[in-house]
């Protein structure tokens, strides 16, 4: 399964300066496996014990990952995932 | 409608408004309509009127506001300006922290109702605007910060008033969508449909800024609003500029309302909502919050030209 995903500025340190990365998976953990074995060090910006970090949010076309079973959740080929982290709205 | 004491006795109590147009065609399928709550009609012509008041008398009651004090707040705009409505009719002084990109109008707005404005840097957003309001609030103790991501009458204001109101006007409603700021809306609402219809679906449609607004500096500057409660929300949406202006321009062509941008976003987050039910050829009634008229963006182009064009500009601008 390829996705594109697309990283926020706060991590392009860990991709050499990309926006976006290809990956594989089926799962949002698997794209997050999958990115860290090319860009090590990432995953552990994302995740922390097991769940997705507190002020990290991840959207699989535009939908929160967390209300669609977090790192579990379904991911399709050709699917985009969005890495933003969380900031102010109001 | 009718007579009132005063301009603040005409806060909430705003219509409901179906969208025949942009309501899917379901043909003999379960009906799946939209309906319109319109903000706009409060005081200041924004949703945040409901907040703003209601923070206001609940630090009344608790003594924290006495006469003549100055209210300070971190606001994109529609709190500020609600505040400065209330603070104006009340008699208390306003200091509003603002993010520098936000709309022109609302900045005009703020100084002509006579609030003072402090700017915060661009990049970060509101994140700034919090972290300059509470520097502020240390370095002048007798300013009250009624803070609004995290002062739970915020949350009571839509508990006590938006939900009620939607409840009634809509008593078969199946989902509720509203723009994730504060997340008083969703959680104040949210709370109240929830204990009277346990299988509603509560849909938070949240602004996908351009790049600048998320430039922190590291992950632990990353904000979450105190009020946030993830268990009432049973769906998210990040929703971009571009969907936000093309639903905007929607919402206008088909049905004549001249909304804000940020109903834009929350009106893509409804659609799609929409969709999964014609799929699913389940009836839904699907409410959301229109939070603002287009007014105060009429500045940034959103509502004429290549949508493109207009969408570009909106990066590294708080649209929502």
């Amino acid at each position: 399964m390829a996705v594109t995903v697309s990283i926020p500025t706060i991590l392009r340190t860990h991709t050499g300066g990309q926006k976006s990365v290809e990956a594989s998976g089926s799962t949002v953990l698997e794209v997050i496996d999958d990115i860290e074995s090319r860009h090590s060090g990432i995953k552990a910006r994302l995740v922390k014990d097991d769940k997705l970090h507190r002020f990290i949010n991840i959207y699989v076309n535009d939908e929160d990952v967390r209300f669609a079973g977090g790192l579990e959740a379904k991911v399709n080929d050709g699917d985009t995932v969005t890495i933003l982290p969380a900031v102010a709205g109001g | 409608m009718g007579r009132y004491a005063s301009l603040l006795d005409t806060v909430g109590s705003t219509p409901l408004v179906g969208l025949p147009k942009l309501s899917p065609d379901t043909g003999d399928g379960p009906p799946v309509r939209l309906w319109a709550k319109l903000e706009e009609y409060n005081p200041t012509g924004s949703i945040k009127d409901r907040p703003a008041l209601a923070m206001i008398e609940a630090a009344e009651r608790d003594g924290r506001l006495t006469r003549g004090a100055t209210i300070l707040e971190p606001t994109s705009g529609n709190t500020g300006i609600a505040l400065a409505m209330a603070a104006k009719v009340k008699g208390y002084g306003l200091v509003c922290v603002m993010p520098e990109n936000t709309s022109e109008e609302r900045k005009q707005l703020l100084r002509a109702f006579g609030a003072r404005i402090v700017y915060s840097p661009a990049a970060g957003g509101s994140n700034e605007a919090v972290r300059v309001a509470k520097e502020l609030a240390e370095q002048n103790p007798d300013w009250v910060l009624l803070y609004q991501y995290g002062n739970p009458a915020n949350v009571q204001a839509h508990y006590e008033g938006t939900g009620p109101e939607l409840l009634k006007d809509l008593p078969e409603i199946t989902h509720f969508v509203a723009g994730l700021g504060t997340t008083g809306t969703l959680v104040g609402v949210g709370r109240y449909l929830r204990e009277h219809k346990p299988d509603v679906q509560i849909i938070a449609a949240e602004p996908r800024y351009g790049e600048l607004v998320y430039g922190l500096r590291n992950l632990d500057e990353g904000f979450v609003p105190e009020l946030y409660d993830e268990q009432v929300l049973t769906g998210r949406y990040s929703v971009g500029a571009y969907d936000a202006l093309r639903r905007t321009r929607e919402l206008l062509e088909l049905e004549g309302i001249f909304a804000g941008i940020s109903t834009g976003a929350v009106l893509h987050a409804a659609l799609a909502v929409a969709e999964k039910a014609v799929r699913a050829k389940k009836r839904a009634d699907i409410a959301f919050v229109v939070a603002d008229a287009g007014w105060k963006y009429l500045s940034t182009g959103a509502y004429v030209g290549a949508l493109d064009e207009a969408a570009a500009k909106l990066d590294g601008q708080l649209w929502a």
